[in-house]
């Protein structure tokens, strides 16, 4: 292609826009409202989901290990032949645990600082002056934080087998809510956005359609002077990407314009929740979502502009 | 590359042996109805100005899709300028096409574009460089006529000047052959008139010219070449012929 003629496609391509002012408005708005509604519903499943990553990524297990003189507790694994580990032995296990895929964290806490935090915590510094001798002495421990909630089972019992391991405490009520939640929400959201999308395919591909078959004639006249399939089809298909670009940029800057004021909004309303409530920036956001609604509404004026002129072209 | 050459000489001596249209008893059947054309065989010569006449269902306007290949026959072979068109596959129609000028009654122009666009447009299809197509433009405007309306939009013109221009863009590439289905269906009689002063004018050039009419008047008038068809079968060829009445 000479590039006189690849000049001339971009200028028909852009200019076609402005030919067909009324048609053209038609397909940016439709675009717009599908795509303004999809980003909207994409920002509140993905802020959801973030709350709930928040509240998974806080939910740990706490893993206690054998010490001289411990005595026989219910619910532990303490068995006549456990093992005693030494201090390099608890750094290994600490090592292998942190190697899991499902675990994102593991901080070690020795029996004076859990003494020290459960004394502050329950009686304050002055109860805890009246204990000479720590009363935890031996119970160092593991705490284990979580990057994938719903593998908590997998994990306790793998830890359960460590011989070395004489319990392990873990709520199995807030990690089966946590998954139960981020199972419901991935499910829902999919099934909502694989609905949205396929409207928005439809009504966009459908406004694309009938810009194009006004213009059959048009069409038609290329055709009988000899144009290539190609010099029909080049103008059209890039009408076709910039009203989709157009329309795909319109509803991000709407939504990123009023994402801030939305969340202050809802911060200020909700206050009590504040502290559960860890919205995600603007920035993080729009990381997925510029990509996605620019992909679609740039794809379907491709796709939706070529294969309605295809149907034109047999003349 | 000798593969190429070899095909333009055998297109060479087909028009030599054949003329630039040649049908050979052609047939074009639609799924309904009786066939459109009954083994109709045909040659117009290079140079040739020919009148096509017949009533509606004639088969005339069957035969201009044939020519333009937009159509192929049920059977026989149709050669345009040696092409094969039964043989002709999609990709190469448009460079046959480019041979051909084409005009329609209802002109299809390009009514969101001014004049200079519409013509500059046939020029644009064959990626003639833009210096060119400054040159050709306003020289092709002015043998139809209108050099002075090169910037009015098409809806803005009268119908005679509206077939003018397509007329100037069916001529811009210098077809060997300008296909006319209807010309003067849509103008008065003078516009009429001056048309197909014009037609006679591109032939005494050397493009051959192939006109479906109705227009009684003309035909009689201008003692070319007549060709009438019946019923999707060639009647009557006349050299100087005039139009046959139905009855």
């Amino acid at each position: 292609m000479k590039i006189s003629t690849l000049f001339y496609t971009i200028r028909q391509g852009v200019a076609n826009i402005f030919r067909n002012k009324w048609y053209s408005f038609a397909s940016i708005a439709t675009i717009s409202a599908c795509l303004f509604l999809f980003g909207i519903f994409y920002a509140i499943v993905a802020n959801f989901e973030s709350i709930v990553k928040t509240a998974e990524e806080g939910v740990s297990v706490t893993v206690f290990f054998h010490y001289e003189g411990d005595s026989f507790e219910y619910g532990t694994n303490c068995s006549p032949d456990h093992v005693v580990p030494s201090d390099q032995r608890i750094e290994e296990i600490g090592q292998m645990i942190l190697n899991r895929a499902e675990v994102s964290d593991v901080v070690f806490i020795s029996d004076d600082e859990a003494w020290k935090d459960f004394a502050a915590e329950r009686y304050g510094e002055v109860y805890a002056v009246g204990f000479p001798e720590n009363p935890l002495a031996g119970e160092n421990s593991y705490e284990v934080f979580l990057s994938d909630v719903s593998m908590q089972s997998a994990l306790v019992t793998w830890l359960e087998s460590i011989p070395e391991v004489r319990r392990v405490n873990y709520s199995e009520l807030t990690a089966n809510t946590l998954s139960g939640v981020n199972l419901l929400i991935a499910y829902v959201s999919m099934g909502i956005i694989i609905i949205l999308l396929a409207v928005s395919i439809f009504l966009i591909s459908n406004t694309v359609a009938i810009g194009i078959s006004v213009r059959s004639a048009e069409i038609n006249i290329m055709k009988y002077i000899g144009a290539t399939d190609f010099f029909v089809r080049a103008p059209f298909v890039l009408e076709g990407m910039l009203i989709g670009l157009m329309g795909a940029a319109i509803p991000l800057g709407i939504i990123y314009s009023i994402y801030n004021y939305a969340l202050t909004y809802v911060i200020e309303r909700f206050s009590i929740l504040s502290s559960f409530l860890n919205f995600l920036p603007v920035d993080e956001l729009f990381r997925i979502l510029v990509p996605v609604s620019l992909g679609v509404g740039i794809g379907i004026g491709f796709l939706g502009s070529l294969s309605t002129v295809r149907k034109h072209l047999r003349v | 590359m000798a593969n190429k050459v070899m095909q333009k000489r055998r297109r060479e001596q087909m028009i030599e042996e054949n003329g630039v249209i040649y049908l050979n008893n052609v047939s074009k059947s639609y799924s309904t109805g009786s066939p459109a054309l009954n083994g109709i065989s045909l040659n117009i010569g290079r140079g040739e100005f020919v009148f096509i006449v017949g009533d509606s269902g004639s088969g005339k306007s069957t035969l201009i899709k044939l020519l333009l290949r937009e159509l192929t026959a049920t059977s026989g072979n149709v050669y345009v300028l040696g092409h094969d068109l039964g043989r002709l596959r999609h990709r190469q129609i448009p460079k046959f096409r480019r041979n051909l000028g084409v005009v329609f009654q209802d002109f299809r122009l390009l009514n969101d574009r001014n004049v200079y666009e519409n013509v500059a447009f046939a020029q644009r299809i064959v990626e003639t460089p833009g210096s060119e197509i400054r040159r050709n433009v306003p020289a092709i405007l002015a043998t139809v006529g209108l050099a002075g309306k090169y910037k009015a939009k098409t809806t803005k013109l009268s119908g005679g000047e509206q077939q003018r221009v397509a007329l100037a863009r069916a001529l811009i590439n210098n077809p060997s052959i300008l296909l006319a289905d209807e010309p003067t269906g849509n103008l008065d009689p003078k516009n009429s008139w001056e048309i197909m002063k014009l037609l006679e004018e591109i032939n005494e050039s050397g493009t051959t010219i192939v006109v479906v009419t109705h227009n009684r008047e003309i035909v009689n008038a201008m003692r070319k070449r007549v060709i009438t068809m019946k019923k999707g079968v060639i009647v009557s060829d006349e050299e100087g012929g005039a139009y046959i009445d139905e009855d």
